[in-house]
């Protein structure tokens, strides 16, 4: 069994939080799957973190949906003050400023609303606005909340999506449904979360890209365990995680009423043997997560 | 005139470099002394941005005309608003493509290529901004 060396039982913080980040590695192989059924059996609320093309509401059908913007700032530069020092564009560390003879000129998808180049202009020209790159979604599914950032098309940064939508969770378990790979998106979801599930598929493209998953949760000094999904008797993955000393806490058979059921829209605990294999995963989670599971 | 060419060395004997955010260099010629001077492209490491910080050390070097073989739209939006041409070429060695230039045989760019067509490994077309 892992170590433990992220948070204990009991002070998991004044609300009562457990967040437990589902992530990948290599696309496609289910967390949205293992997420959204996971959320079922365990009654954990549901978070969808894949703020690029989050799809989980598909299966988990949540009501009364409240939306709200997500906005960030971005400089405003007063032409009149302004002197064209060019002290503003020379600061910018993300290239989103930049002085040409006549005006200083705002890229403003390449702005990481910093303020530096407020802090740098010397002539007081610079303010901030706000413009909306997403929203914030969340609505209920029976007694589970399913919240889920979404970020507008075309726009390039998700991270202040993912950091709106992660700010004060409900109480009791969360499952943070993850980007694919190992980008700044996912790191910026295991900020907040206090334990991973790691779910892979019995490929060597799924191996591969979940190695770099495990070093990325272990980078946080996250507990984790990992699912095999789409389990066809390729025992590759079992094999790297006993290696590793990493907990396998279940896996989903690969069979083709798993597709039928999904591309209606439906979660895979309807049927009777894939609800035995989520709560086997369920009960596996209970040794590896520390919480006053009911 | 001074003309800026994105290569891929820093003399009039390296190769044009077809990418303008991401090239190695900026090579610039001096069509009335002749005079070349080669500047070392901040953009080829950004982490995003990359043409607009190549840009911007154009704009500062005072620059009439840029000779490249593709730009982006952030970049193509800055030296349209300078009033500064910019030239597509095929890569060549950078003696041949200015010698072109003087020579009229240059055709001007008039809209800009797609983002992120400079990264390589085909990353233009899938690129996933996440930063």
């Amino acid at each position: 069994m892992q170590e433990w060396a992220g948070v204990q039982a009991g002070d998991l913080g004044e609300e009562d939080r457990l967040n437990i980040a589902v992530l990948s590695g290599k696309g496609g192989t289910g967390k949205t799957t293992i997420a959204t059924n996971l959320s079922v059996v365990t009654a954990a609320n549901y978070i969808d973190c894949d703020v690029e093309e989050p799809n989980g509401f598909i299966f988990l059908n949540p009501a009364q949906i409240i939306s709200q913007a997500v906005k960030v700032d971005y400089p405003v530069i007063d032409r009149k003050r302004c002197t064209l020092c060019g002290d503003c564009a020379k600061i910018c560390q993300f290239n989103a400023l930049v002085k040409t003879k006549k005006e200083v000129i705002l890229f403003e998808k390449l702005c990481h609303s910093c303020r530096a180049c407020r802090i740098a202009c010397k002539h007081e020209a610079i303010t901030f606005a706000k413009r909306t790159i997403g929203a914030i979604e969340e609505g209920q599914a029976g007694d589970l909340i399913c919240r889920r950032g979404i970020l507008q098309i075309g726009e390039p940064m998700a991270v202040p999506v993912i950091k709106a939508l992660l700010e004060n969770l409900p109480a009791g378990i969360n499952l943070l449904d993850c980007a694919a790979g190992t980008s700044c998106n996912v790191v910026s979801s295991l900020h907040y979360a206090d334990g991973a599930v790691l779910v892979t598929e019995p490929s060597a493209f799924g191996l591969h890209d979940l190695k770099m998953a495990v070093k990325l949760v272990r980078n946080f000094n996250l507990p984790f365990g990992v699912i095999v999904n789409k389990y066809n008797g390729d025992d590759r993955i079992q094999k790297f995680c006993q290696e590793e000393n990493i907990p396998v806490l279940g896996t989903i058979t690969y069979q083709r009423k798993a597709a039928e059921v999904y591309s209606a829209g439906k979660v895979l605990v309807e049927l009777s043997v894939y609800k035995k294999e989520f709560c086997k995963i369920a009960e596996g989670m209970r040794g590896v997560f520390p919480w006053n599971w009911q | 005139m001074k003309i800026a060419v994105s290569a891929m060395g820093d003399d009039l004997n390296s190769m044009l470099d077809v990418r303008f955010g991401r090239c190695n260099y900026f090579v610039i010629y001096d069509s009335e002394d002749g005079l070349i001077k080669s500047i070392e492209n901040s953009g080829q490491m950004a982490g995003g941005g990359a043409g607009v910080a190549a840009a911007q050390q154009i704009l500062d070097e005072d620059v009439e005309a840029v000779i490249t073989g593709n730009m982006g739209p952030n970049a193509f939006r800055l030296f349209q608003s300078s009033d500064i041409k910019v030239y597509r070429c095929e890569s060549m060695k950078v003696k041949k493509a200015v010698q072109f230039f003087n020579e009229g045989k240059l055709q001007e760019l008039n809209t800009a290529g797609p983002a992120h067509a400079g990264m390589g490994r085909g990353a233009g077309r899938g690129f996933r901004g996440g930063r």
